[in-house]
């Protein structure tokens, strides 16, 4: 580590050689980013699919679920990391975990059930009189015809949340976020235009590939 | 429970109140950074959505467009604008900086609500104006808005609520707000000042989205239903 007495442009926008140099702390940074955004949505669709599916039906159930997420959203995520950090620790990853996926439960729940609303009460009853069990009918017709909404609940959740787990670094856990927080603590500004640039552009990937994903599961729409 | 009481007592200690870095001073820095970037968002993203939804035209391609916004990570944003405008320690760097990524945050769900709002108007309301010999501004001014305003009330509490929540991390850049509290409670390790920061900040956003309804409810015209 000594022998490395190279110094870098702390002024330049962007100072390649530094890139060059550090490729593998970006990867991983990138690499845990996308690692904890997948985590985050993937309990997210979990907690929110057996909840809406519930609540579809359910009016008073509905208000409640709908109302305690929306209640939850309110709460700064920087002030949710803090609070946590006494009982889940600094370093756990379960900090950023639980704030980010009651987030992302707010957009989930509400496409998901209303996506779960637009099943036509035809279809439904075309289901029942074809004598789907309720699951089967749950599973061949009203979750497929509700894909669109509940995609779009997702891509909305995993975009959202990628910004999301930038802020996690204020508290110190790795995630591109870290780059721009160690960038503006050493006054080193390739590392704020790498990490944001990074953030930035996952996103937009992330969004136009979840889009695509979407399309490709929903062929029947596109017939139309 | 200690937490608690050490919230209470930070809560209604009247010091914590007084001076320019007391809870009221930071409220109302809070309430005026997120009002502007807000009612920035309805001036730049507004018009146009009502006037594409009004032409039924160009819907997805404003939404994606205005999708970016949301696509951004706000920390990303904050600290980059930070960066082009100039790190000195000028004060109003940071609330410009903030200013800029509350506004594109803004932007996406208003420009959503008020297009599908204003697009999906029953057809029948639209040829009722035109049969009244409106022009397409007044169709769209006195009976399209008028009646989609449940849905653009929507959108400016999405917005609002969101806004309030993340205009927190402009602390990070130097400014005042709530999260002052919540950045500087979390660097002093003072939890009792971090959870109080928090609450208030909810507080806010509730506030902000029940004010929005009653507002919604004696100002909107009450939309006929089919």
């Amino acid at each position: 580590m000594l022998g490395q007495v190279r110094s870098y442009d702390g002024d330049a926008w962007v100072d390649w050689q530094w890139v060059g140099d550090h490729l593998d702390d970006i990867r991983t940074a990138a690499q845990t980013h996308i690692v904890v955004t997948a985590e985050v949505v993937a309990l997210g669709a979990l907690i929110a699919l057996p909840l809406s599916l519930a609540a579809a039906r359910r009016p008073v159930l509905r208000s409640i679920v709908l109302g305690v997420s929306s209640l939850l959203y309110t709460i700064p995520s920087l002030a949710a990391f803090a609070l946590l950090i006494p009982y889940t620790g600094l370093t756990s990853r379960w900090t950023v975990l639980i704030p980010l996926v009651s987030y992302t439960l707010v957009v989930l729940l509400r496409n998901f059930i209303s996506g779960l609303d637009a099943v036509p009460a035809d279809a439904r009853a075309a289901a029942d009189g074809m004598g789907f069990s309720n699951r089967q009918r749950v599973l061949r017709v009203e979750l497929p015809l509700a894909l669109p909404a509940i995609m779009a609940g997702v891509r909305l959740a995993t975009v959202s949340t990628i910004g999301l787990v930038t802020v996690s670094a204020i508290i110190g856990q790795q995630s591109l976020g870290l780059l721009i927080r160690d960038g503006l603590e050493r006054d080193f500004r390739t590392l704020i235009v790498v990490g944001a640039a990074l953030a930035l552009l996952m996103a937009v990937v992330a969004d136009l590939l979840l889009h695509a994903f979407s399309r490709a599961i929903t062929p029947w729409r596109r017939a139309r | 429970m200690s937490l608690l009481g050490d919230v209470y007592e930070w809560m209604t200690d009247a010091d914590s109140w007084r001076g320019n870095s007391g809870i009221t001073h930071r409220l109302v820095e809070h309430a005026r950074y997120t009002a502007t970037a807000t009612i920035a968002a309805v001036v730049i993203a507004g018009p146009i959505a009502a006037w594409l939804g009004h032409k039924r035209r160009f819907g997805t391609l404003g939404m994606n467009i205005a999708n970016i916004g949301q696509t951004l990570p706000t920390f990303a944003i904050l600290v980059l604008v930070v960066q082009v405008v100039g790190t000195g320690d000028a004060p109003v760097v940071g609330p410009l900086a903030l200013f800029l990524a509350m506004t594109l945050l803004a932007i996406p769900p208003i420009f959503t609500n008020v297009y599908t709002g204003v697009a999906n108007v029953d057809d029948a309301y639209r040829d009722a104006a035109r049969g009244l010999g409106m022009t397409s501004r007044q169709q769209l001014l006195r009976a399209e808005v008028p009646i989609a305003a449940p849905l653009l009330v929507t959108g400016l509490r999405i917005a609002l609520v969101q806004v309030i929540a993340t205009a927190t991390i402009g602390a990070y850049a130097g400014t005042g707000g709530l999260g002052r509290f919540i950045i500087d409670g979390f660097a002093l390790q003072d939890y009792p000042q971090v959870f109080g920061g928090a609450l208030l900040v909810a507080g806010l956003a509730i506030i902000g989205d029940r004010v929005l309804v009653a507002v919604e409810r004696h100002v909107g015209v009450n939309s006929p239903r089919i």
